[in-house]
């Protein structure tokens, strides 16, 4: 018990104490998680509501690859990353190894296939409800999908929120393709994993509740926006 | 394989065809949901599709609408002024999207292809004509079901179609919400659009159809003047027993 009460008091000191350091890290986990979701938010979406309308051979395959690809772990993805932008790597030429942008392009790849499969189940539950009828007034099969995503946007919000918290908080892929170099790479997670590594657990699980904390607030702010947005059995007045 | 009935007393031929079809089949795997249908919609009809539950009433009307292609035999759309005719349909439980009432009214107009300086107007008489204008900014979603119908009978007269599918409309509403619904599509009759209802409301047959198709598993065992499918004692015994209740439980 002294280890947590410790760690939290710790805590609450370095969120009050306005640490420039600790303001630096947070300030780059959510460019880079932030960052890595809007990218894979549109593919990953596009992606998903294609799947959810299209019909091909090897169709149900794609979509149990998609699956699988839920469980990718971030090692192997900053690994492979990692493989790519190293100089002598296809991409080396980028010159973007240990550097944030290479940690967006580790966590879009990681986030991609969760937002993916997350919408292709979104607009395919939506299509039961409302495909016919979009059909009927003339939507292409896409199309339809498009638009129920906008129809589902709650959905679309909780899981991007999804893969947001499975970006900000994955330390694999970025600490192998950021280096964790102090203020230039070093994100939560990867402070986390160096005092772990140090001994210092206090301060290790004190930026643990940091991590968590920040997530919370944005958690807050996307559920009060969704409040303020109209829902079924509320009047309002949106206006669109 | 059924075998096909011979429609009994056709309907008078009328002019101005819009949608033929013509030995109709359509199959989901196994299951045969229309058997070698035939016959001809034409502008400003007013038909409705009766039968029992899994007749292939809802199937009939998806096949007329293109929403689903025939398996075997031909749906044919004949053009009206050079250009194929307009149709659209109503659900018994339509869908609304997470929009306000206004904006459900613009996206159908937009995915009708109306042109924009157009939408605004036609959005306003279409509110005005099912009496939703007051609520236009309210979301469409926080309505009850019938002003949910109104809102979708809005959305077919703001697209102006030559063809109006209604698919058991009245079916999940309070008696009240049911008359309100029930003049308005025969207003948009007497408006001169060409009405297909399904129904298990034989009064509401009565009063809105001039036209009544009846099907049994699939096939069309009569389509007459709904006159005399209500009042003459010729029907094939299927139909005739429908109408007295006496169908058994499939």
């Amino acid at each position: 018990m002294d280890a947590f009460s410790q760690s939290f008091a710790l805590a609450v000191a370095l969120i009050g104490g306005g640490d420039a350091m600790l303001w630096q890290i947070v300030g780059l986990s959510l460019r880079v998680s932030g960052s890595a979701c809007a990218i894979g938010a549109g593919f990953g979406l596009l992606a998903g509501a294609w799947l959810a309308v299209a019909r091909f051979p090897g169709h149900a395959l794609v979509v149990g690859m998609l699956n699988t690809l839920l469980a990718l772990p971030s090692v192997v993805v900053g690994l492979v990353v990692y493989l790519m932008l190293s100089r002598s790597g296809p991409l080396g030429s980028w010159g973007i190894l240990f550097t944030p942008a290479a940690m967006v392009v580790a966590q879009s790849i990681l986030v991609v296939p969760l937002i993916a499969a997350l919408a292709r189940q979104v607009v395919a539950d939506a299509l039961r409800e409302g495909g016919d009828e979009l059909q009927a007034m003339g939507a292409g099969r896409l199309l339809s999908a498009l638009l129920l995503l906008l129809h589902e946007r709650r959905a679309v919000a909780t899981l991007l929120l999804t893969a947001f918290g499975r970006a900000v908080a994955e330390v694999g892929a970025v600490m192998i393709v950021g280096g964790n170099i102090a203020g230039v790479t070093r994100v939560m997670t990867t402070a986390i994993a160096l005092e772990t590594s140090k001994g210092d657990l206090p301060l290790a699980l004190a930026l643990g509740l940091v991590l968590l904390g920040v997530v919370a607030l944005i958690n807050l702010a996307v559920g009060l926006t969704q409040r303020r947005a109209p829902t079924p059995g509320l009047a309002g007045g949106w206006a669109g | 394989m059924n075998a096909v009935v011979p429609v009994l007393a056709p309907a008078a031929p009328l002019p101005d065809a819009l949608i033929s079809l013509h030995e109709a089949s359509l199959r989901f795997g196994e299951v045969t949901a229309l058997d070698r249908v035939t016959l001809t919609l034409r502008r400003a009809e007013r038909v409705a599709l009766v039968g029992a539950n899994g007749s292939g009433k809802t199937s009939l009307l998806r096949l007329l609408n293109g929403l689903v292609a025939a398996s075997a035999g031909r749906r044919s759309v004949h053009p009206v002024d050079g250009a194929p005719p307009v149709s659209t349909m109503l659900f018994q439980r339509p869908f609304l999207l997470h929009l306000s009432v206004l904006n459900n009214l613009r996206l159908a107009l937009w995915l009708a292809g109306v042109a924009a300086a157009e939408r605004g107007e036609r959005c306003r008489d279409a509110l005005a004509r099912v009496g939703l204008a007051a609520l236009a900014q309210r979301p469409a979603r926080a309505l009850s079901g019938g002003q949910q119908q109104r809102l979708a009978l809005a959305r077919a007269w703001a697209v102006r179609p030559d063809i109006l599918f209604l698919d058991e409309p009245t079916a999940s509403l309070d008696p009240s919400a049911k008359r309100e619904v029930e003049a308005l599509i025969d207003e948009f009759g007497d408006a001169g659009m060409t009405l297909v209802m399904s129904s298990h409301n034989l009064g509401q047959v009565r009063r809105l159809a001039r036209r009544v198709l009846y099907l049994d598993a699939g096939r069309l065992l009569a389509d007459r003047r709904s006159d005399d499918f209500f009042d003459r004692n010729d029907l094939p015994t299927e139909a005739a027993r429908f109408l007295k209740g006496e169908l058994p439980w499939n």
